[in-house]
């Protein structure tokens, strides 16, 4: 198992590294000259190349690569030989010139909205997809498992942001119900919290809990016609038993996996919910980053969200390995 | 297999919409002021402008016709989807086989390129691109507009989601090329080329047929997304995703604007799962639960 972990972790390491380069050269795609964008159109040829030296951009490709990989690990300092030096502490994501601010600090300010929303929309999907996928399973080939199939069938049809707009056309302006959504802070107001977060919860809730009531109920079909499962019955174990205890825990721990890679994939910002709700996400940041060509921040945006996703990857694959005893660790 | 036949009739519909909008006389490039009023722009009938001569309303302020652009966004809809997934499956199906077979050195870098591409954080990558990436093809002879967006859809949809299939084709053919019919193949001296593409890609055509027309109604829905965002084509043509990001503005005095273009989006797309659905029960014994 400990080697098993140390290659994984080697590995791990060793994608981020490919993927701080990919990200690197993929962005000095980016509009032809960075330094241009750093200030507004009235903006003096002087400025743009003070900025340009500040930022480090008149430096060769690999030198700029070099100071920035730097950075993540003991920090920079932007504009040293100027008056007023940025000091960017390790791990340093670069500087937004645009919001005159470190891109840590913002991405920092956006994750905690992030989190609550992929949290909240976790639960409720997971509960509700789970129970569905088992209570289909279960009724095979009757109508309630055609009905629940045909549910997750529509609401995986369903474009999130067609559901959110129906949402919001219903239940804020039509009903009435909901004030418009505007994030507050769970711990300053939790009521207001609750109004804002309730429809973008449901909005990715409906998504995944169709995917995953199908999921469910395959896995738990699946394990209940194992030879393990007759033999349960067979020797006259009530089927109460022989479900929770025998097909469920086998059929359930593939779930692991998605449910996992799910969540990192959430937790990287949801773009479409968060503009739809007005959510000040990473997901919103990330859209305005671009909106405003805010290299740094796209940069920075990119790297933390695809790390998330890589250690997500890493998390799930030994959680696997310690729930399901017949994972090959070679 | 009603589904099929709703499907067929949206291509029909997608091909030939011009001719049917120039059969009922509206195109979605006509203004049409007389359809509007002079304060605001609003139309003037109820329900969006719904008259004989616009069945589905009309465009807010410039008195464009809703079932025009619907027709034509359709068009550019499935266009973009139907290549997107035909280029998706070549290279997934090409990659999947080839990392398959050779297993090692070529299947580990493979591997781990598939990781890196999936890493990625595909919508913001996309949007990130696509101004720069579309003045590239500009540069590189593609019309300039939105034959150039159309391209770039295409082609970073394509670049995305290809790594799905071919691992799903990847081990399909780890197991494959154990089997008594290509050891077979290889004892009566056959070549790297005729195993993969005559003995082993014809066992494949199952799962790719079924992964390909799951991927194409995910296609559309990604590309109504990213028009929804701004990234796809911009006016005069249009998507789903662009009317229904155009409705936002309006959509509390005129529902018919989200619920229209919607409600059509989401019929597309139920249609084609529900296709992939039964043709993977058909085609999968063991999926038949």
């Amino acid at each position: 198992m400990a080697a098993y972990v140390v290659r994984r972790l080697i590995l791990m390491v060793a994608l981020l590294f490919v993927l701080t380069a990919a990200v690197f050269v993929l962005f000095t795609l980016l509009p032809g000259d960075p330094a241009r964008l750093t200030c507004g159109k009235a903006c003096s040829a002087q400025t743009i190349e003070a900025n340009r030296h500040r930022l480090g951009y008149d430096q060769p490709i690999l030198t700029q690569y070099e100071e920035f990989l730097s950075g993540l690990f003991v920090g920079r300092t932007f504009s040293a030989d100027s008056p007023e030096p940025i000091v960017c502490n390790a791990p340093c994501l670069g500087y937004s010139f645009t919001r005159h601010e470190q891109v840590l600090t913002l991405i920092a300010k956006a994750a905690p909205t992030t989190f609550w929303l992929a949290i909240g929309a976790f639960i409720m999907w997971i509960i509700t997809g789970i129970s569905l996928g088992i209570f289909a399973a279960l009724n095979h080939g009757h109508w309630p498992d055609r009905l629940v199939m045909g549910i997750s069938l529509v609401g995986y049809s369903l474009p999130s942001f067609f559901i959110g707009l129906v949402l919001i056309f219903f239940v804020v302006i039509k009903w009435s119900w909901l004030p418009f959504p505007s994030y507050v802070s769970p711990f300053d107001n939790p009521f207001q919290f609750l109004q804002t977060m309730i429809l973008p919860w449901i909005v990715l809730a409906v998504l995944n809990t169709a995917f995953y009531m199908r999921l469910t109920r395959n896995q738990v079909l699946e394990t209940l016609n194992e030879d393990y499962v007759r033999t349960a019955r067979a020797k006259g174990l009530p089927e109460r038993t022989v479900v929770v205890k025998h097909a469920l825990r086998a059929g359930l721990t593939p779930l692991v996996t998605a449910a996992g890679m799910d969540l990192a994939y959430l937790l990287g910002g949801a773009i479409i919910t968060e503009s739809i709700f007005n959510l000040p996400g990473l997901g919103a940041l990330a859209v305005s980053s671009v909106l405003e060509s805010d290299l740094p921040l796209i940069t920075g945006i990119t790297l933390v969200t695809s790390t998330v996703i890589i250690v997500a990857n890493l998390v799930v694959d030994l959680l696997y390995a310690v729930i399901d005893p017949r994972v090959r660790l070679a | 297999m009603v589904c099929l036949i709703i499907l067929i009739a949206f291509y029909l519909i997608g091909i030939f919409g011009p001719v049917i909008a120039g059969m009922y006389g509206i195109s979605p490039y006509t203004l049409d002021s007389n359809a509007i009023s002079d304060f605001a722009g609003r139309p003037v009938a109820d329900f969006g402008g719904i008259t004989p001569a616009h069945p589905l309303g009309v465009e807010w302020g410039t008195g464009r016709d809703i079932f025009a652009q619907l027709l034509f966004g359709l068009r550019i809809s499935l266009i973009i989807s139907t290549t997107a997934t035909l280029i998706t499956v070549t290279i997934g199906v090409l990659i999947g086989i080839i990392a398959g077979y050779a297993r090692g050195i070529t299947d580990n870098l493979l591997g781990r390129l598939m990781d890196l591409i999936l890493a990625f954080p595909f919508l913001l990558i996309v949007l990130a691109l696509s101004g720069v990436l579309t003045d590239r093809l500009t540069e590189l002879g593609v019309p300039e507009g939105n034959a150039s967006r159309v391209l770039y859809l295409i082609l970073v949809m394509s670049f995305f989601g290809w790594p799905y299939l071919a691992r799903i084709v990847r081990g399909q053919v780890l197991s494959l090329r154990e089997c008594e019919f290509v050891e077979a193949a290889v004892s009566m001296g056959a070549g790297r080329r005729r195993i993969l593409f005559t003995e082993i890609l014809p066992n494949l055509w199952a799962p790719i047929l079924v992964y390909a027309t799951l991927t194409l109604p995910s296609y559309i829905g990604l590309e109504a997304a990213l028009s929804f965002l701004g990234v796809s084509v911009i006016p005069p043509d249009t998507t789903f995703g662009a009317m229904l990001a155009q409705s936002v503005t309006y959509f509390n005095v005129v529902p018919t604007y989200l619920f229209i273009p919607g409600t059509v989006l989401v019929i597309l797309v139920v249609s084609f799962n529900l296709f992939g659905d039964s043709l993977r029960d058909a085609l999968d014994p063991k999926g038949g639960h």
